[in-house]
């Protein structure tokens, strides 16, 4: 870890005072843009507002859930996992496999494996089956992904962990080009439709803010994982060995961790957790593709960036002020910036503040 | 035995190609003859068929293999040497290709502005002469590489990755969003207190079209042999202006690697800190490396917007990068040889190659498919990128070294243990 400090020291981190300068002058400048841009539109539409503050937070949970994945693996590898991206939209095919053909379908590569599970529901059927075959994607979905990481993990990231740290980072690209063409293969090139079985209308409506079904069913499955995850990772066995190999590989070797094991246990929760918002994903928006998730694995990714790298509370907290920007972005400025205002974002944060809002968790960052 | 003697072989011809004349000259001679020859001799009867039936070479889809291997030997500046992975290539490639629809098409029909073009002199627009624009476009994506390179470049790699992939990924939005962008023009007394006026840049998805096509016009007449313009019938010209092009890559890859700075760039990717002890100023070094790596994509992405005439946002996308990335790895990062015949191998699958084997499969295969799986015909172009992730994946995992290597990437990749920790942290 010196030498890390000694190369920052000798690449010269600081900048001189006239870049300085100019750098707070411009960050001002584009602070102030961006706060006159709120607050004129909450005084002349606080309805509109606020509607769309809400659908930032939902979209933002399904950001924070994909950003955890990443976290988590980046925490403990220092990988960035670009296949996570990847596996979440493998998760919103298996929410249409389940509410669809009501089977749980495993994609091989020119062929799929399908179990029937009765879970078939649509917009007319009974609420226990409608409620069946949303518990069942989510189990399925979660099982699929996590098998589906952990195996990458063994087959491309193993192999690598004494090689260059771009090795694994160039098969992590490969494999995420590899899920997208299983994906392709799956379901086909269009837009995949994912019935929607939530009831319909809106759970309240105050003076023009209106809350459905839908974003509650985003907000009632997400804090659960997130409790869950929590209590995982702070209070069992196994998340203790985590955060020990996350802070030191060899030290928690020698203390008798299982090293391996635990790192497939990571990239299985990641999954698991990339499986969970891809069923969100697929009932909250209601169609998929398989390009879906390079793009959104990276505004996730740019959310773990914002948060801090390796700090859970960290992904939650960007992927929430992500979901903001992009839904204040859709509803007030022009919608198709808003790509481009995320990557900005990235780039910014990954420049002038690599260590994230909350401060990077990593063996690196300490 | 086997092995040892396979080996000797590789030793030997290694010898050839670095020392004896023969394969100096002889052997990168040979091949550009075949290249330039080509439109001579693809359509003559016996040869068409080898050509033309068995593997798909058409001219343009030669001309564009070229312009894929011009690319490749930029990138390979950048990531071979450098080993700095930029996953954003495509956006000088597309910025040079941008720099063609700017200054030399009538695009900005506002104005008429001409000077040594091939163009009607009545054409609005603004159309310099096309060499101007290639070596504008170089200036352009160098430009945009240091732009770029200058705050990103202190990054670790793995970072530099993702800020390159945000670059790839923005650049190739901005243009499909810039057909009304909002430059400010002037102050006003009102809030927000600048007056913006709406400027198209790039003409959106519809994109930039009737781009100006390469010549010599006058100066040809006088020198005789020079084509006055360049067309898409006779495609000699080009063949023989993509060979020029690519030598000069060539060239510069090959004096790079052996000057100061290209010994600077390889002990910059062995190990940061020990090269910073030694005196090598990281920042200026990495810079040289990006900013030469996007002239040369500027480059390729000029005379392509050219050959293409007209260019749209959406032919500049992230997948192209990762094609580039794929073709450097799998021939081998840092070897021209190599490189150049990654590109070659994987550009004429992915333009032709793979069209002719999956024909040729589900011919075999016939309808009614194997044991029930394989019941319709595979289209095995769809799922090319299959193919190129699978690659990425295999070559890391079994030579990472690629086909091709160079003999210093090869003793990086076998040397293990010593100091390297597990996911080295500075490399």
């Amino acid at each position: 870890v010196a030498t890390v400090d000694t190369a920052a020291a000798l690449q010269g981190r600081r900048f001189p005072p006239l870049s300085r300068l100019l750098f707070w002058l411009f960050g001002g400048i584009l602070l102030f843009g961006v706060g006159w841009f709120l607050i004129s539109n909450l005084v002349q539409h606080p309805a509109r507002f606020a509607e769309i503050s809400l659908i930032g937070f939902t979209n933002g949970s399904i950001f924070a859930l994909i950003a955890l994945g990443y976290t988590l693996v980046y925490g403990i590898l220092e990988l960035i996992n670009f296949a996570h991206g990847d596996n979440f939209m493998l998760g919103s095919f298996e929410t249409h496999a389940i509410v669809r053909d009501g089977a749980f379908q495993i994609p091989l590569l020119f062929g799929v494996v399908a179990i029937p599970l009765g879970t078939a529901a649509t917009a007319d059927s009974s609420t226990s089956v409608r409620i069946y075959a949303i518990a069942m994607s989510l189990f399925f979905a979660m099982l699929l992904c996590s098998v589906i990481n952990t195996s990458i993990e063994r087959i491309g990231y193993k192999p690598l962990r004494n090689q260059p740290r771009l090795a694994p980072l160039i098969t992590a690209i490969g494999f995420s080009f590899i899920l997208q063409n299983v994906g392709l293969a799956w379901k086909g090139a269009g837009r995949v439709p994912v019935p929607n079985i939530l009831p319909k209308g809106d759970l309240f409506d105050w003076k023009g803010v209106d809350y459905s079904y839908q974003d509650l069913m985003v907000i009632a499955i997400t804090i659960p994982l997130l409790v869950v995850l929590t209590w995982l990772v702070r209070s069992t066995k196994q998340g203790k060995a985590m955060r020990a190999t996350a802070q030191d590989r060899e030290a928690s070797a020698i203390m008798g961790i299982n090293v391996d094991r635990t790192i497939s246990f990571t990239f299985a929760i990641a999954g698991a957790l990339a499986g969970a918002a891809g069923v969100i994903y697929a009932l909250y928006i209601g169609t998929s593709n398989f390009q879906l998730g390079f793009r959104l694995g990276l505004f996730a990714f740019t959310a773990a960036v914002l948060g801090g790298i390796g700090n859970l509370s960290g992904a939650v907290l960007g992927g929430i002020l992500l979901g903001m920007v992009a839904a204040y972005n859709d509803g007030f400025g022009d919608a198709r910036w808003t790509t481009t205002i995320i990557f900005s974002i990235l780039i910014l944060i990954l420049v002038f503040r690599p260590s994230g809002l909350l401060g990077e968790q990593t063996p690196e960052g300490q | 035995m086997a092995q040892l003697t396979s080996s000797r072989l590789v030793k030997r011809g290694r010898r050839f190609v670095r020392q004896h004349p023969l394969g100096r000259y002889a052997l990168p001679a040979l091949l550009i003859a075949v290249f330039i020859a080509y439109p001579f001799y693809f359509e003559l009867p016996g040869i068409s068929a080898i050509t033309l039936d068995a593997l798909g070479l058409k001219l343009d889809t030669v001309f564009v293999i070229a312009i894929y291997v011009m690319l490749a030997l930029g990138l390979n500046i950048v990531v071979g040497y450098a080993g700095l992975l930029d996953l954003g290539y495509v956006a000088f490639y597309a910025l040079g290709a941008y720099a063609v629809g700017w200054f030399a098409s009538d695009h900005f029909n506002q104005v008429t502005f001409h000077f040594g073009s091939t163009a009607v002199p009545t054409l609005p627009g603004i159309h310099l002469n096309f060499w101007l624009v290639v070596l504008l476009a170089g200036v352009i994506a160098g430009l945009a590489g240091v732009i770029i390179g200058w705050p990103t470049l202190r990054l670790r790699g793995d970072y530099l990755a993702i800020v390159t992939l945000g670059f790839g990924e923005i650049i190739p939005d901005v243009f499909r969003n810039s057909d009304a962008l909002p430059l400010p023009g002037g102050l006003q007394s009102s809030p927000p207190f600048v007056e913006f006026s709406r400027v198209n840049f790039t003409d959106g998805v519809r994109g930039i079209r009737q781009l100006d096509r390469p010549g010599f016009g006058d100066f040809g007449d006088t020198v005789g042999f020079l084509p006055d313009r360049f067309t898409s019938i006779d495609l000699k010209p080009w063949f023989i202006t993509i060979v020029v092009l690519c030598l000069i890559v060539v060239f510069v890859n090959q004096r790079l690697r052996d000057s100061k700075m290209g010994r600077a760039w390889i002990a910059v990717r062995e190990d940061e800190v020990a090269a910073s002890a030694m005196g090598v100023p990281l920042m200026r070094t990495k810079l040289w490396a990006y900013g030469i790596g996007a002239v040369f994509g500027g480059f390729a992405g000029a005379l392509y917007g050219s050959f293409i005439g007209s260019i749209f946002p959406t032919s500049f996308f992230f997948n192209i990068s990762i094609l580039i990335l794929c073709m450097i790895i799998v021939g081998g990062m840092g070897n021209i040889y190599g490189v150049v015949l990654g590109a070659i191998v994987l550009q004429y699958l992915n333009l032709a190659g793979l069209d002719k084997i999956g024909q040729r499969l589900n011919d075999a295969i016939g309808p009614g498919g194997v044991v029930g799986l394989l019941d319709e015909p595979v289209d095995i172009p769809k799922y090319k990128f299959l193919i190129f992730g699978l690659l990425l994946v295999l070559m890391m995992l079994f030579r990472p070294e690629g086909m091709i290597p160079s003999a210093r990437r090869k003793a990086e990749f076998e040397e293990e243990g010593a100091e390297s920790v597990l996911y080295d942290v500075t490399r």
